[in-house]
Order: structure tokens, then C-alpha cells, then sequence
């Protein structure tokens, strides 16, 4: 099921207090914005700008929170926290942390599409 | 869905994260508040400086200027510091609490944030600004602003320093026979265009009227806040009030009344100043002997037949530009040595 990626309740509890109409635009924001955070990330983490990756990872986790994408908050929060030397980690049987955020994000943008429609 | 009220206020709302942004507003609207948004803390700074709001939520993690910079600039800021700001954040650790807390924020909450938490946070914060808004429009009433600047900056305490300042003193010349010659209404309304025409000279030149007693006040240059060019910033506001009777006579003339005369003593020296009464009730003032030799220096204008007198310390405060004429030394009441007297300008009023 799509929406394990989401926290059920955090999710309700966030349409309680804003109104689910609110949420619905919310959820669109996130998903237009996210997507930029992404690229950032990868921008970031080629130009060797320690400032801008940290503050991209700090800013999905953020959002990840508000919307209970526990998982993916966690990985951002990683991301925050480690910074570019662990991002750049590569090698045999060792899974990109970019590339295990981006199919996470996958999966929430899934999950929240559907619960923005349902 | 928001509820509409009397007392809204208006909130900036500063995020570089759109989501954030927009769910932070959408809470402040639902609390019956405004908010206006701002992208990042330059732009929030900017803004800051150019309206008014009564509470600021601020993000820390921004890109050109973080949250902390903004707490520094406002902190810094005379016109800014005043205002309460809750910040909204996610970032972690404790010692960033304590930071912005050092750095004059009310309060600090954790995204996602609760909004039950937060609209307690929000009413507290906007009731601590109206009592103290409250306080300040009280404070400037019965004060000067520049006495309530200094409660503000440094509170208050009954008690005196020793301040080097000049001290004005002036009053109506015969007022006593003006009074008994026209009615009560007349004179009520003479005081108040006098009061108003001196008030702006004086604080035009950085005095502070402290004491108005029936037709006469006593001014400080330099106390409560401290003023660069004492001397000749009492000289100069007392040949503007000269200059502003001589205008406000002609009008008087035209109405086929009476002018009217006054007269200036100033002294310079150290004074005790500060606020003297009980804890209930207090006034500033200053005493000394400059304070006394000031007051004698205005009376001793009827005398001398001169607008304005000063001291030998006022004297060796003044530029070359300023017309004096030496009266030789005077011997005051109160005073064991005579004092030479100054008289400012060439006029034999």
C-alpha cells in the first residue's frame, strides 16, 4: 500500500487544524517545491556548497514532518545533520543517500497524490 | 472559518520553505489574525523597517540572512527591539534555544508546530505587547519622551549621578501685572501659546523641559541622555525663544494686545541629576549650585535689563560665532564669590 509512506494520523491531525481544502494546496505546494529541494541537493552537493546542502536537507525534513513522511524526514534529517561527505559515499553494496532520498520522495509524492485526491 | 476580530493583529511570518510559510499564515488566520509573508530575514528586516507589526514568527535556517542575524539587527535597533518574536524552527539542539532566547526572542517552538501551542504562544505574546505599549503611552505622557527613553533603556530608579549639563531657566516678564489686567481664559490660553513656542525651541536644540511652574520653566541640556554641545545648545535655543516672542508679539500687537517680555538665565556645570519623590510618585530633576546660579542669572535679567544671561562656564563652552557682552561680576545671593555675567547678543532689551 502507497500510503505506509505516510503517517495516517499526522496527516489527519494536519487536516483537522488547517481544513482539508487547506491541505489539498499544501500538499500541491509541497510537490512542486520538493522536486527543487532534490535538485538543490544534488546542485549542492557538486559545487561543494556545505551551506546550501544543509539548508535544502533541513528544509525537507521539515516539510517531511509536517506531512508524516516519517521515513523520508528521517533520511533528509540524516542529510542535515552528516552533510556532504556522507552524501558523496559510494561504492560496492553501499546505496547513495541521494538516490535512496529520491526514490523515498517517490514514494510520498505517491502517497500523498492519493491521499490528496481520496 | 477565521473568526473575525476586534483586536487582530498583524504578524509577519518569515520562511525561505513555501509550505511552511503558507501553513504558518493559514494558522494565523484561523487565530482571527493578519499575516504578511516574507521569504527570508532580509527581506523580513526590510520590511520591519518600512511597517509596523505587532509580532514577528521567525524561521532561523534562511538563506542571505538567517534568523539569528535578524534577532542581531533587531536587538540593535531602537525602533525594532521592542517587538516580540516567537521563532519557528527546526532546527535541533539546545544551545540554539538558549541563543535565541540570549538574542531577545519571547519564545521558541519546534516544527511541525502544535497549533494549540502556538496560539497560546501567539496570545501571550501579543498581551505582553499591549501592556507594554500601555506602559510606554502612559510613561510618555507625564514624561518627556527623552525621560521616558531613559526608563526604558536603564529603568527606574530613585536616586541621583553627578551629570555635567547646562541648566535654562525663563519666565514672563511682569506677568503678575498681565494676569490682573485681562481675564482667566486670556492668560490660560497666553500660557499655552508660550509653552508651545518654547517647548519647540528647546527641544529642537536637545533640552528637556522639566519643571513649568505657573509662567516659568526650568530646561536641561544634557540629562537625561547626554547631548554633545551643552552650552551652545541652550544658548541657541534660548536666542530662538527670543526670536520666537518677538514673532508671536506681532500677532499679539495685530490683536491689540499687550507683548510680552521674557527673560534667560543659563548656568553650566556638574549637577545631581535623577529621579527624586517616592517610588509612587516621581519627578526628574537636577540640583546644584548650577541649578541655583541659573535661576539667579534669570532674575538678575530684570536688573541687567538683557534677554539673555549666562555664566562663565556656559561662556567658555561657546563657539567664537556667538555675540557676547561682559557685565562685569555680579555678586548673587547665596553665593560667597561674585560671578561674572555674560549677556548674549547685542540687544539693550
Amino acid at each position: 500500500m502507497a500510503e505506509s509512506s505516510i503517517d495516517g494520523a499526522t496527516f489527519k491531525e494536519l487536516q483537522e487544524i488547517a481544513g482539508a481544502d487547506f491541505v489539498i494546496e499544501l500538499v500541491d505546494t509541497f510537490l512542486a517545491e520538493a522536486p527543487q529541494m532534490l535538485n538543490a541537493l544534488h546542485a549542492a552537493l557538486a559545487a561543494g556548497d556545505a551551506d546550501k546542502f544543509r539548508r535544502a536537507a533541513h528544509s525537507l525534513k521539515s516539510n517531511s514532518h509536517t506531512f508524516g513522511a516519517m521515513a523520508l524526514g528521517a533520511m533528509a534529517r540524516e542529510l542535515e545533520h552528516k552533510g556532504l561527505e556522507y552524501a558523496r559515499q559510494s561504492g560496492a553494496g553501499v546505496v547513495d543517500p541521494l538516490d535512496a532520498l529520491a526514490q523515498e520522495y517517490a514514494r510520498v509524492a505517491a502517497a500523498l497524490a492519493e491521499l490528496r485526491n481520496g | 472559518m477565521a473568526e473575525r476580530r476586534d483586536d487582530a493583529a498583524r504578524l509577519l511570518v518569515v520562511d525561505d520553505n513555501k509550505v511552511n510559510r503558507l501553513l504558518l499564515s493559514r494558522s494565523v488566520e484561523m487565530l482571527g489574525h493578519r499575516a504578511v509573508l516574507a521569504e527570508n530575514g532580509r527581506v523580513a528586516l526590510e520590511m520591519l523597517r518600512r511597517e509596523t507589526f505587532d509580532l514577528l514568527l521567525l524561521d532561523i535556517e534562511m538563506p542571505e540572512m538567517d534568523g539569528f542575524q535578524v534577532l542581531e539587527h533587531m536587538l540593535a535597533d531602537r525602533q525594532l527591539r521592542d517587538l516580540p518574536v516567537i521563532v519557528t524552527s527546526s532546527l535541533e539542539g539546545l544551545e540554539n534555544v538558549v541563543r535565541c532566547i540570549e538574542l531577545g526572542a519571547e519564545d521558541y517552538l519546534s516544527k511541525p508546530i502544535n497549533s494549540v501551542l502556538l496560539k497560546a504562544r501567539i496570545g501571550a505574546s501579543l498581551e505582553k505587547k499591549r501592556l507594554r505599549d500601555q506602559l510606554r503611552d502612559m510613561v510618555r505622557r507625564f514624561a518627556t519622551s527623552e525621560v521616558a527613553q531613559d526608563m526604558q533603556q536603564s529603568g527606574f530608579a530613585l536616586g541621583g549621578k553627578c551629570i555635567h549639563c547646562t541648566v535654562m531657566f525663563a519666565d514672563i516678564r511682569s506677568f503678575t501685572t498681565l494676569v490682573e489686567s485681562q481675564p482667566p481664559e486670556e492668560t490660560i490660553e497666553l500660557l499655552n501659546a508660550y509653552y508651545a513656542l518654547m517647548f519647540d525651541a528647546i527641544s529642537g536644540h536637545g533640552g528637556v523641559v522639566n519643571q513649568m511652574i505657573g509662567d516659568g520653566l526650568m530646561a536641561i541640556f544634557g540629562a537625561p541622555l547626554p547631548l554633545d554641545d551643552c552650552a551652545g545648545s541652550a544658548v541657541a535655543a534660548a536666542q530662538e525663544m527670543i526670536e520666537l516672542i518677538e514673532q508671536f508679539n506681532l500677532e499679539r500687537v495685530a490683536a491689540g494686545k499687550a507683548p510680552i517680555r521674557i527673560g534667560i538665565g543659563i548656568a553650566s556645570g556638574d549637577v545631581v541629576a535623577g529621579y527624586t519623590g517616592t517610588q509612587l510618585r516621581a519627578t526628574y530633576t537636577c540640583i546644584g549650585d548650577t541649578v541655583n546660579l541659573a535661576a539667579r542669572l534669570e532674575a538678575h535679567t530684570k536688573v541687567a535689563g538683557r534677554g539673555i544671561l549666562i555664566d562663565a562656564a556656559t561662556r567658555h563652552g561657546l563657539g567664537a560665532d556667538v555675540q557676547l557682552i561682559a557685565l562685569g561680576d555680579v555678586q548673587f545671593k547665596g553665593k560667597s564669590a561674585p560671578e561674572p555675567v555674560y549677556a548674549v547678543g547685542q540687544d539693550s532689551a
